[in-house]
C-alpha cells in the first residue's frame, strides 16, 4: 500500500522543503538588514533580465549541470562523493594540458580531446577514495574531502611552479591557442538572426551538458550498469547475491562521477577563462550536492535545479555589486536547501504521509 | 636543529593542536553516542566568528566565548533535529551546516563590520591573556627542563590548558561514570539502552550539547587565541582533520591527545619550513600544506591499523517491532 | 478477511471457568494499534493470572509482538487499557514497564556487546554517577540470583564472546535485577538448541514456583503444550481464543493459528533419483574475523530429490548457502553436474553460479532476495538480469519484456496484487517470496538452492512454495533445502542432514527419524544406529 500519491513524493514534497529554505534565507537578508523583495527583484532582473544575465545564469547552470549529475550518479550508488570540487579541478587540468599542448586544427575537434582529458582527469582524481572506499572501507565521504584540500594544494603547485609562463606575475597558465576556443551563444545565435549578449560566457557546452542529462538517464534507467548501480545503491547485501560486484560499481560510480566533475571544465576553463586558473572551480563542485539532492537524483531534476541554482549563482552577484549582500549569500542558500531536502526531509515528509493517509481513511469511512 | 628550536616547533604544534583537540573530543562524544558529525568545521567557524565578532564589540573575551559557544550548540541542535529527531542523513546535515557556516559568517560579518568578511582585530580585553605558568621565568634558565616549562609549557592561554586538562576528563566521564555507560552503549547498541528505560533521544541531544561546547571553544581558542581575529575560512579543514585525528585515535580521548599532537606538529613544522630541504629533495610548500591531508587518507585507508567504529554510528535509531 | 473461521475462533474465546479470585497480573483491554494503513493489533484482550505460565501462540505477522512491545512501553496502544495487578498502568516507555515489573527478553537481544556482562545489566538502573559501586552492588547480585535460578554466567565475560545462550541469560538477569514479577520471552528458542530449550524452560519453571508471572510468545505448539498454564492464540492482528493449555491439543490450536484446517505434511510421490547432480567435498569456510564457519561439509544430492539441512541457525548453513550461492568464498571442492566450481576464483561470484545452473531463493528475501524500493518487475530480472530475455540490443535493457515477463510470472504465481509497478516493499511476506520463488524456479535450474522458503509467510503461500519445490524435484533436479523448521524439514526432504558448528552431524531419512533424534543431532549429540547407509537412497 502506497502511503501517498507519487505527484505528492516527487513535487509537493521538494516543493515545500524548498519553500522553507528560500523563506529562512529571506529571513537571514532581512536579519543583516537588507529588503528580501528588493533582493529578489534585484537577482530576477540581474540574472533573466537581459540575455547577459541569462546568459551568465546559464553558464552557471552549464557547470552546476555536470557536477549536479556527477553528485546523484555517486548517490545512486549510494556513495557521497563531496570531492567534485577537487575532481572539477583536476578536470581543469585535464582540459587545460589538452588545449596547451595539443595543436588542434578546429575547436570542434578540441573539445573532444578537451572533455576526454577533462573527465579523465576527474576520473582519476575519483578512482583512489573509490578503491580506498571499496578495498579498505575507508569512508569515501571523508576522503574525497581530503582530496578537495590535496587537489588545491596541487593545482596551486602546478600553477605556481609548472604551468605559469615566464615573466607573468598570476599563478595561471597561458592563454589556450584561438584553435581552441569555443563558440558562445552569441557566436552561435547570430548566424540565425537573434541577438545574444556578446560578453556573456555561456557557451556550446551547454548543449553538451543537456546531452549529459540525457545520456546520464538512458545510462542509469536503460542499460545493465545503470541496473547495477541502482541495485546496489540500495542493497549492497543483495547485490552480490544477484552477482553485482561491489568493487566494481564503486569503481564505475565514483569514475563516472569524477569524470563528469572533471568534464565541467570544458565550460569554464575551457569555454570562458580559457587558461587555467587557481580556484577556477568557485564551489561549483559543492554546489552539485545541494542540485543533486534538490534534483533528486534524477537528470531531469539536476537539470531544473542547476538553472535554479544558475540563477541563484547571477542574481547573488548581482547583489553583491548593488546591494552590499556578498556573494556568500548563495553559501547559505545552498546550505538551507542541503538541509531542507537532504537531511532535514523528513520533518515535512511525515507529516504530508500523515494528512495523506487520513484522507485516505476518510475517503473509506 | 638545535634544542631552542625544537622547543619552538613544540610550543607552536601544542597551540595548533589545541583547536583540533578541542574539536577531535568534540567528534568522540557525538561519534561515541552514534552520531556522526562532519559538521565539527562549520562549528568551528560559527564560533570562531561570532566570539571574535562578539569580543570585538563588547571588548570582552569571555562574553564572546558565551556568544562563540551558544552559536555553535545552536548549530548543534540542527544537527540533533536532522540526525536524531527527524532520523534524517547525518553525513548530508553536517555539510549542509558546514555551508550554512562559510556563508552566514561572511554574511553577518560584512553586514556588521564591513571589512569584507574579517572582523576587527582583537586587543587587550577582546582576547585571552597567556598565562604565566608560576616560576616560569625563574626557571627558565636551567637548561633542558628550564626552556620546555617556561617556553613550551607556559605562557599559552587558558583554553590550550582546558583543552590538555579535558582528556583525562573525558577519559573519567567516559569509563568511569554512569553517563559515560550510558553514552558508550547509545553509540553501539541504542535498543539496548531504549529497552533499559533510558531515552537515546535525550541522550544524543546531550552529547550534541557537548559536541557544541567543545567546538565552540575550538572556534574561539582560533579567533582569540591562535589568531587576533576572524578571518574569512578560518577553520581551513580543522573540523576534517579533527575527525581523522578521531579515527586515528580509535575513537578514545588518549590517543585523541597524541593523534592531534601529531598533526600540530605537521602544521608547525609546515609554518617553520616552508620549503623542507631533505637533502636529496626539496618539499615544496604547497606539499607540507597537503601533508595533514595526505596522511589523513593513508591513516583512512587503514595502513596504521584499523579502526573499528562505534557499531550505531551514523544510523537513526528507529523503534523495531 | 473476516470469515467463517472467525465464529468458531470467537466461541473459544470463552475464559476459562475455574478463574482465581485474585487480580490477574496482567490484563489487557480492548488494545488496539495500527501502524498507517496496516492494523496490528485489533480490540485484544487478555488476562493472566499471577504465578503462570501464559503462551501466546499465532503465525509470523499475526501481531503477537507488536502487542508485546505496547506492553513494554515501545509503542502507545492507539485504544485500550492494561491493568498491572489489577491497577490501570499507563506504559508511555520502556522505563514504566520496568517501574510496573515488567521484563522483557527480546527475541534479538538487546545487549551492548563491547561490554561485560555485569555493564549489561547495570545498564539504566545505576546507583549513582559514578559506576564503581553499582558494579560492586551487581556483582553480589547476580551471584545470588545465580544461586536462586541456576543462571550462573561470568559476570565479567564480554557479550560478544557469549554464545546465544548465555547471552539470553544475561538479558534474563537484566530482568530479574530490575526485580521483575512478570518477564515476557519473545520466541525465546528460535536461536536455542532442543537441549538449550529444555533447559530455559526448567528455568522458567524455576521462576514460575517463586511466583513469578511468564508470558511466552512463540510460533511453535510444542513449546505450548509443553511448558504453558494457559494459551492465548492471535491471527490477523485478533485474539481468536484464550484455553487451558490441558484442554486443547496442537490440532486444536494449529487450526486456530490459521483459521482452517492445515496440512502438516506435503503430498509428494517418491523420489525417482537420478545421477549425482551435486557433490561437495571437505568445503571449508574462514570467514573475516578468522573463525571456521565450515569445518569440512560433505554432501551429495542426485537428480530428483530434495536434501534437508536441519539445524539450528547459526551453525553453518548459512555459509554453505553463500558459497554455493556465489557471495562467500571457500575451500575444499564443489561439482556440479560433475563439474568442478570455482571457489575463490574469478568465476566465484553470483552470476557464475547462475550460468551453471545454480538457482537460490535466498535466506533473507528482504536484504539479499529483493531490492525493496524496486518495483516488481525490476525485481524479477535480479540476478539474471544480463540474460538476453531482458536486452533490446547489446546497449539497452528491454523494459517493456521485463513488465510483460513480470506480470506473466505474477499471474502464474498468484502474487497479490498482480501489479509489477508496485515496490516490492508494498507486498506482503508471502507474495515476496512468491516473487522470488517465480523468478528461480522458472529459470530451470539444475540445482535450486532453498533457505527458509516459507519463514514470515502466510499458511496459503507456504503450501504453494511447498507444492513448487516438490514440482521441481519431479522434473528431476536437485534440490538443497534449509530451513530451521523440522516440521517442514521432515515433510519436504527425501532425505536430512543435520548441521551443528559447521559440519555435518549425520543424515537420516524422514520416515525413520523423528524430531527427537533430529534434535539431538542438532545439538551434536551423535547416534549412529538411524544412520543412513551407503547407499540407501
Amino acid at each position: 500500500m502506497e502511503k501517498m500519491p507519487k505527484w505528492a513524493d516527487i513535487a509537493l514534497i521538494p516543493l515545500l522543503n524548498l519553500t522553507l529554505a528560500f523563506g529562512i534565507s529571506m529571513l537571514v537578508i532581512l536579519a543583516i538588514g537588507q529588503d528580501p523583495i528588493e533582493a529578489v527583484k534585484l537577482m530576477v532582473s540581474g540574472a533573466l533580465g537581459s540575455t547577459y544575465g541569462w546568459g551568465y545564469t546559464l553558464y552557471y547552470a552549464t557547470n552546476f549541470i555536470f557536477t549536479g549529475l556527477a553528485v546523484s550518479i555517486a548517490f545512486k550508488a549510494a556513495l557521497f562523493n563531496i570531492g567534485g570540487e577537487g575532481q572539477a579541478a583536476l578536470g581543469g587540468l585535464g582540459v587545460a594540458l589538452v588545449c596547451l599542448y595539443i595543436p588542434f586544427p578546429h575547436w570542434s575537434v578540441a573539445i573532444i580531446f578537451a572533455m576526454l582529458g577533462g573527465a579523465v582527469f576527474g576520473a582519476a582524481w575519483a578512482a583512489i577514495p573509490a578503491y580506498l572506499q571499496a578495498k579498505r572501507g575507508s569512508h569515501v565521504v571523508i576522503t574525497t574531502i581530503m582530496f578537495n584540500f590535496i587537489a588545491a594544494s596541487l593545482l596551486n603547485y602546478l600553477l605556481v611552479n609548472v604551468l605559469r609562463p615566464k615573466g607573468a606575475m598570476d599563478p595561471a597558465s597561458a592563454k589556450f591557442p584561438e584553435t581552441t576556443n569555443l563558440p558562445t551563444f552569441h557566436e552561435m545565435l547570430e548566424p540565425l538572426g537573434i541577438a545574444f549578449s556578446k560578453s556573456a560566457p555561456v557557451n556550446i557546452s551547454l548543449l553538451i551538458a543537456l546531452l549529459a542529462c540525457v545520456l546520464v538517464y538512458i545510462l542509469m534507467w536503460r542499460t545493465r550498469i545503470g541496473y547495477e548501480i541502482r541495485a546496489f545503491g540500495e542493497s549492497p547485501s543483495a547485490s552480490v547475491y544477484a552477482g553485482i560486484s561491489p568493487l566494481k560499481i564503486t569503481m564505475i560510480a565514483m569514475l563516472l562521477s569524477g569524470g563528469l566533475a572533471g568534464m565541467m571544465s570544458i565550460n569554464n576553463t575551457m569555454g570562458e577563462s580559457e587558461r587555467l586558473i587557481i580556484n577556477s572551480i568557485e564551489g561549483a563542485g559543492f554546489i552539485g550536492i545541494a542540485v543533486a539532492l534538490m534534483g533528486r537524483n534524477h537528470p531531469f531534476g539536476v537539470l531544473l535545479a542547476a538553472l535554479l541554482f544558475g540563477f541563484l549563482y547571477q542574481g547573488g552577484g548581482e547583489l553583491a555589486l548593488w546591494m552590499s549582500i556578498p556573494r556568500e549569500l548563495v553559501l547559505v542558500i545552498q546550505g538551507l536547501v542541503i538541509l531542507f531536502t537532504g537531511a532535514l526531509d523528513n520533518m515535512i515528509r511525515i507529516p504530508v504521509e500523515r494528512m495523506f493517509i487520513r484522507a485516505a481513511k476518510r475517503k473509506e469511512a | 636543529m638545535d634544542f631552542l628550536t625544537i622547543v619552538q616547533i613544540s610550543d607552536s604544534a601544542l597551540r595548533l593542536a589545541t583547536p583540533l583537540l578541542l574539536a577531535c573530543l568534540a567528534g568522540l562524544f557525538s561519534e561515541r553516542a552514534g552520531i556522526f558529525d562532519i559538521g565539527l568545521e562549520g562549528k568551528i567557524l560559527v564560533s570562531a566568528f561570532f566570539s571574535a565578532a562578539v569580543a570585538a564589540s563588547t571588548g570582552s573575551v569571555w562574553i564572546g566565548l558565551c556568544a562563540g559557544i551558544a552559536v555553535s550548540v545552536a548549530f548543534s541542535m540542527v544537527h540533533g533535529l536532522a540526525s536524531i529527531t527527524f532520523q534524517g542523513n547525518q553525513l548530508i546535515s553536517g555539510v549542509a551546516l558546514n555551508f550554512l557556516a562559510s556563508g552566514l559568517t561572511v554574511l553577518v560579518g560584512e553586514a556588521w563590520f564591513s571589512l569584507g568578511g574579517r572582523t576587527p582585530s582583537l586587543a587587550g580585553e577582546a582576547r585571552f591573556p597567556n598565562l604565566e605558568l608560576p616560576f616560569a621565568s625563574a626557571v627558565a634558565d636551567i637548561p633542558v627542563l628550564g626552556p620546555i616549562y617556561s617556553d613550551l609549557l607556559s605562557g599559552h592561554t587558558i583554553l590550550v590548558y582546558v583543552a590538555l586538562l579535558l582528556v583525562p576528563v573525558s577519559w573519567f566521564v567516559l569509563y568511569r561514570t554512569r553517563f559515560g555507560l550510558r553514552l558508550r552503549a547509545v553509540g553501539e547498541n541504542p535498543a539496548a539502552v531504549d529497552t533499559a528505560g533510558i531515552s537515546v533521544i535525550r541522550l544524543r541531544y546531550t552529547s550534541m550539547v557537548i559536541a557544541g561546547v567543545l567546538c565552540g571553544l575550538a572556534g574561539i581558542y582560533l579567533a582569540t587565541g591562535l589568531g587576533s581575529a576572524f578571518g574569512k575560512e578560518m577553520s581551513a579543514g580543522r573540523g576534517y582533520i579533527a575527525l581523522a585525528a578521531l579515527i586515528f585515535a580509535k575513537w578514545k580521548p588518549v590517543p585523541a591527545l597524541g593523534a592531534t599532537l601529531l598533526f600540530g606538529l605537521l602544521q608547525a613544522i609546515a609554518i617553520r619550513y616552508p620549503k623542507l630541504d631533505l637533502g636529496i629533495i626539496t618539499l615544496p610548500a604547497q606539499f607540507m600544506e597537503a601533508l595533514p591531508y595526505i596522511l589523513t587518507v593513508i591513516i583512512l585507508a587503514g595502513f596504521i591499523g584499523k579502526a573499528i567504529p562505534p557499531k550505531a554510528g551514523g544510523e537513526p535509531y528507529v523503534k523495531e517491532r | 478477511m473476516a470469515g467463517p473461521q472467525n465464529a468458531k475462533g470467537q466461541q473459544a474465546t470463552a475464559a476459562p471457568s475455574s478463574v482465581p479470585t485474585t487480580a490477574p497480573a496482567i490484563e489487557l483491554r480492548g488494545i488496539s494499534k495500527a501502524f498507517g494503513p496496516v492494523q496490528a493489533n485489533k480490540d485484544i484482550s487478555i488476562s493472566v493470572q499471577p504465578g503462570t505460565i501464559h503462551g501466546i501462540i499465532g503465525e509470523n505477522g499475526a501481531g503477537k509482538s507488536t502487542l508485546m512491545s505496547i506492553l513494554y512501553g515501545f509503542y502507545k496502544a492507539d485504544e485500550g487499557e492494561i491493568y498491572i495487578h489489577g491497577h490501570e498502568t499507563q506504559i508511555p516507555d520502556s522505563q514504566a514497564a520496568i517501574n510496573a515489573g515488567i521484563g522483557m527478553v527480546f527475541q534479538h537481544f538487546k545487549l551492548v556487546e563491547n561490554f561485560s556482562v555485569l555493564e549489561n545489566v547495570i545498564l539504566g538502573v545505576e546507583d549513582g554517577a559514578l559506576l564503581r559501586p553499582s558494579l560492586a552492588k551487581a556483582r553480589k547480585a547476580l551471584q545470588a540470583l545465580a544461586d536462586e535460578y541456576e543462571l550462573r554466567v561470568d559476570p565479567d565475560a564480554l557479550i560478544e564472546d557469549l554464545g546465544v545462550g548465555m547471552q539470553q541469560r544475561v538479558e534474563i538477569l537484566k530482568a530479574l535485577y530490575r526485580r521483575a514479577d512478570i518477564l515476557i520471552l519473545d520466541e525465546p528458542t528460535g536461536v536455542l538448541t532442543p537441549a538449550e530449550a529444555d533447559h530455559l524452560f526448567r528455568i522458567l519453571e524455576g521462576l514460575r514456583a517463586q511466583g513469578k508471572t511468564i508470558i511466552l510468545i512463540t510460533h511453535k505448539l510444542r513449546e505450548i503444550m509443553e511448558i504453558t498454564d494457559t494459551v492465548s492464540v492471535m491471527r490477523r492482528g485478533q485474539m481468536t481464543a484464550t484455553v487451558k493449555t490441558k484442554d486443547t491439543t496442537p490440532e486444536q490450536l494449529a487450526e486456530l493459528m490459521v483459521g482452517r484446517k492445515v496440512l502438516l505434511h506435503v503430498d509428494k510421490a517418491p523420489a525417482h533419483v537420478g545421477e549425482k547432480m551435486l557433490e561437495v567435498a571437505n568445503l571449508r569456510v574462514i570467514d573475516d574475523q578468522g573463525v571456521e564457519r565450515l569445518k569440512g561439509i560433505d554432501l551429495t544430492i542426485r537428480a530428483g530429490e530434495i536434501l534437508g539441512i536441519a539445524g539450528v541457525s547459526g551453525n553453518g548453513q548459512t555459509d554453505l548457502m553463500e558459497v554455493l550461492g556465489g557471495y562467500a568464498k571457500a575451500t575444499g571442492s564443489i561439482r556440479v553436474n560433475g563439474q568442478e566450481l570455482d571457489l575463490t576464483g574469478k568465476h566465484s561470484d553470483a552470476r557464475s553460479r547462475r550460468k551453471r545452473g545454480i538457482a537460490h531463493v535466498p535466506e533473507d528475501r528482504q536484504s539479499r532476495g529483493l531490492i525493496m524500493e524496486f518495483p516488481a518487475w525490476q525485481n524479477i530480472a535480479f540476478g539474471y538480469h544480463h540474460e538476453p530475455e531482458f536486452q533490446k540490443n547489446a546497449l539497452l535493457m528491454d523494459n517493456a519484456a521485463m513488465v510483460e515477463i513480470a506480470q506473466d510470472k505474477m499471474d502464474r504465481f498468484d502474487v497479490r496484487p498482480p501489479n509489477p509497478q508496485l515496490a516490492a516493499k508494498s507486498f506482503s511476506g508471502g507474495n515476496q517470496q512468491k516473487i522470488i520463488v517465480a523468478r528461480e524456479i522458472e529459470r530451470n535450474p539444475d540445482l535450486l538452492i532453498v533457505g527458509q522458503p516459507t519463514r514470515g509467510v502466510d499458511i496459503g503461500a507456504i503450501e504453494f512454495i511447498h507444492q513448487q519445490i516438490v514440482a521441481l524435484r519431479d522434473q528431476g533436479k536437485a534440490i538443497l533445502l534449509v530451513s530451521v523448521e523440522l516440521e517442514e524439514i521432515l515433510s519436504l526432504s527425501d532425505r536430512i542432514a543435520v548441521m551443528f558448528d559447521g559440519k555435518i552431524m549425520g543424515e537420516r531419512l524422514p520416515a525413520e527419524t523423528d524430531e527427537k533424534e533430529l534434535g539431538l543431532l542438532m545439538a551434536g549429540v551423535v547416534n549412529d544406529k538411524n544412520a543412513v547407509k551407503e547407499g540407501a537412497v
